[in-house]
């Protein structure tokens, strides 16, 4: 052991130097995707918010910058690690929980089923223009009566004499539905054909007749997101246009699995961003004619939500190793959206409180993140799903039914 | 068009490190990166390249260690290949050694059409290298270009002025070097991120260029730095309560200055 003296400075934002961990070429990607949100997101976001709007152009700019699919290969897609791809969730969910969820359908929900299920024509056709961001993409997975238990799903497809397929049913929450070019729709095959039931994936072009997707209002939540009903009338398409690669729930659970890893990086942006404006405000804000951060108790809240953006890291940084080393595996992954969103929620809140009454303002970042998480929380499978996940891998036992 | 562009792999100006008492420069010994200012330079150079239908951009850079993350983020950016300089040799060479010393790094580039600089590095700043590099080259040289147009065999250079800009005209190959800010330079995409790590990097020695150590680094320096004092700090500024006169004083303020 070395007696040399220790260093003295650390760094407030990166209290263990966890960039440290970072390759150069992931410091790299990490840094344009901040800096992109610095420029294109951090301005204006708190309006988009206010005025619950999605500026459907920043598709194609997040396509320039690389963003979409880029751990895919191929396609016009980047090919970077799953790390890289976590730490482009954090910085974006970091400006915004809205611009990481478009992403992450884009990317995880919508082309990566297509790349890893989808025939040659489906990828020769969607994914170089879904990279762009020229074509955007949704995932339609969840329905008005089938939420956690998504294999209670009613969609149906049905295959009639000429051997196309007609979509009947509705799907519910569906991100980007209402902007979509393409929805990958997962339904229910007829219990006597050759799937015997068995829930196969679809690629919808948006425009094909018996397709809606009227817009869900009224959000409080991911108000600079797009949320839709897609309503399945009856929608026709040809015998080409279901997933070849994949039977059964496997399809859209592994897309699930795709989407929450980026989530474990996602919320540690939010959590950062937060306890960022709160060290900030502290610092600055005064009372008692000394600034509110000198006070023991917010000095306890402050740390506890660095710690808390720390170890978040950290358990982010471990999967995404384990994930480009494909040792991951689901239950995992369960741990990181789990505790993750559940540690940015907790330090959304008391940075809330940090703030005072400006807390309560969209003139700040932390209550737009707050409530923005509380859909992070219930999305890609609620924290109690994922309770139950990782409660079955350590007893054996399932909870579920 | 076949444009080099020279870059100075700087520390990080965020955690600029400390001046060695003994030699009174910056310690370099840490992770350097693109200097700022010469990001324009290479935004510049893409952009003519791209205007021309054709051609590439080369980088030029010398460093004391073999440091490449500078290097690796412009040709992120889009630059082709680099040619890295890089010696113990090098430490403590002066502004004339260096510019030397890139005038035959940019000789190894073939026969480049235009080689651009920034106007002053960031951590330097002597602003004194691009000329050197044009009188050792032979090369005519333009100084704060705010925007460059090629024709033929000619750019056309907006020159910056404290009055305007100048618009002069300079016959190919020249040395211009860009005023900071004149252009936005893009982002690295994600794909130019992923193909900068197999473009080619050319790392040479010293004698590589065909020089000898004793003509660089401390040996080879003709300027020697006697002392360095810390910058005065600034004053205090005047702050104004505004109580509805703010305005007044702010224009009083701008008056006494002669501003306005
Ligand atoms: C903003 C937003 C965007 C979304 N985007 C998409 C999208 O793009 N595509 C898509 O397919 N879906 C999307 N969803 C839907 C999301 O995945 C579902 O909301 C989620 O799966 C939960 O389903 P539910 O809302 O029906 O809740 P429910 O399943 O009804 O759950 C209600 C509550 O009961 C709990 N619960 C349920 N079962 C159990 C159990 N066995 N044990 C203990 N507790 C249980 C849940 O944890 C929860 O607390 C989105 C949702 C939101 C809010
Ligand atoms: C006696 C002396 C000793 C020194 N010792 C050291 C030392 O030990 N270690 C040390 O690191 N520095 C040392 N320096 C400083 C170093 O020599 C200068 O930074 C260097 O000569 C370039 O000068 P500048 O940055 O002022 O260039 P400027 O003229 O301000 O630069 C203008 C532009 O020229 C180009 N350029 C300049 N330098 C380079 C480069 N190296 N590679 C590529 N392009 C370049 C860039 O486009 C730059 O923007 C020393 C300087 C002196 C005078």
């Amino acid at each position: 052991m070395s007696h040399a003296p220790l260093p003295q400075h650390v760094d407030p934002h990166d209290l263990l130097a966890t960039d440290a961990l970072l390759s150069d070429e992931e410091t790299m990607l990490r840094d344009t995707v901040r800096t992109f949100v610095g420029k294109r997101i951090l301005p204006d976001v708190g309006a988009w918010f206010d005025t619950g709007t999605f500026p459907r152009e920043l598709a194609t700019e997040f396509g320039s910058l690389g963003v979409l699919g880029m751990h895919l290969d191929g396609y016009g897609c980047a090919g970077t690690s799953a790390t890289a791809y976590g730490l482009a969730c954090l910085e974006l969910e970091a400006g915004d929980s809205g611009a990481r969820s478009f992403v992450s359908v884009q990317g995880s929900l919508a082309m990566f089923p297509i790349h890893a299920f989808g025939s040659e024509e489906h990828k020769q056709q969607w994914l170089p223009g879904m990279a762009a961001g020229e074509l955007i993409g949704c995932f339609g997975l969840t329905e008005p009566d089938s939420g956690s238990d998504p294999s209670s799903m009613r969609t149906t497809a049905t295959r009639d004499a000429s051997g196309d397929w007609l979509l009947h049913g509705s799907k519910m929450w569906i991100t980007n539905g209402s902007i979509a070019d393409v929805a990958v729709v997962w339904a229910r095959t007829d219990p006597d054909g050759p799937d015997r039931g068995a829930v196969r994936g679809f690629v919808v072009p948006t425009d094909t007749p018996g397709f809606s997707a009227p817009e869900i209002h009224r959000k409080v939540s991911l108000r600079a997101s797009v949320t839709s009903e897609l309503v399945l009338d009856d929608v026709r398409l040809p015998a080409d246009a279901v997933l070849p690669g994949v039977t059964g729930m496997r399809g859209p659970l592994s897309c699930l699995n795709e989407a929450r890893f980026g989530i474990t990086f996602g919320a540690v942006g939010a959590a950062r961003a937060c306890y960022e404006s709160a060290l900030a405000y502290a610092g600055e804000r005064t009372q008692f004619d000394r600034p509110i951060a000198g006070f023991q108790l917010t000095q306890r809240k402050l740390v506890d939500m660095m710690v808390a953006v720390q170890r978040g890291t950290l358990v982010a940084l471990h999967l995404g190793r384990m994930k480009d080393a494909g040792t991951l595996a689901t239950p995992q992954i369960s741990f990181g959206k789990m505790d993750n969103v559940r540690m940015a929620l907790e330090v959304a809140r008391t940075a809330r409180s940090v703030l005072g009454a400006n807390g309560i303002t969209t003139e700040y970042p932390v209550i737009r993140h707050l409530n923005n998480l509380e859909s992070v929380f219930t999305y890609e499978g609620t924290n109690e799903i994922h309770t139950l996940i990782l409660g079955q891998a350590i007893t054996g036992l399932s909870a579920f039914s | 068009m076949n444009v080099v562009v020279c870059v100075k792999q700087i520390p990080d100006p965020a955690d600029p490190g400390a001046l060695d008492p003994e030699t009174k420069t910056l310690v370099r010994s840490g992770k350097l990166i693109l200097d700022e200012s010469d990001s324009y330079g290479v935004e510049m150079a893409l952009q003519l390249v791209d205007a021309a239908g054709g051609g590439e951009v080369t980088l030029v850079s010398m460093a004391p260690n073999d440091e490449q993350s500078g290097l690796r983020t412009a040709l992120a950016m889009g630059a082709a290949k680099a040619v890295l300089v890089s010696d113990e040799a090098l430490r403590g060479s002066d502004a004339l050694t260096t510019a030397k010393v890139l005038a035959a790094a940019i000789g190894r580039t073939g026969q480049p059409d235009l080689v651009l600089t920034a106007t002053e590095s960031s951590d330097g700043y002597t602003g004194t290298v691009p000329e050197q590099i044009a009188e050792l080259l032979s090369l005519p040289s333009v100084t704060f270009a705010k925007s460059i147009a090629v024709d033929g065999g000619t750019a056309s250079v907006q020159r910056q002025t404290e009055a305007g800009y100048d618009d002069v005209q300079v016959p190919l190959p020249a040395v211009v070097s860009v005023t900071a800010g004149v252009v936005e330079p893009r982002y690295p995409s994600f794909k130019g991120i992923m193909a900068a790590k197999s473009k080619p990097l050319d790392q040479v020695t010293v004698a590589d260029l065909g020089m000898d150590a004793g003509q660089v680094g401390w040996s080879g320096a003709g300027q020697e730095i006697v002392d360095v004092s810390e910058a005065e700090a600034r004053e205090a500024g005047t702050i104004v309560e505004d109580d509805g006169e703010g305005h007044q004083k702010v224009v009083e303020f701008l008056a006494e200055l002669k501003v306005i």
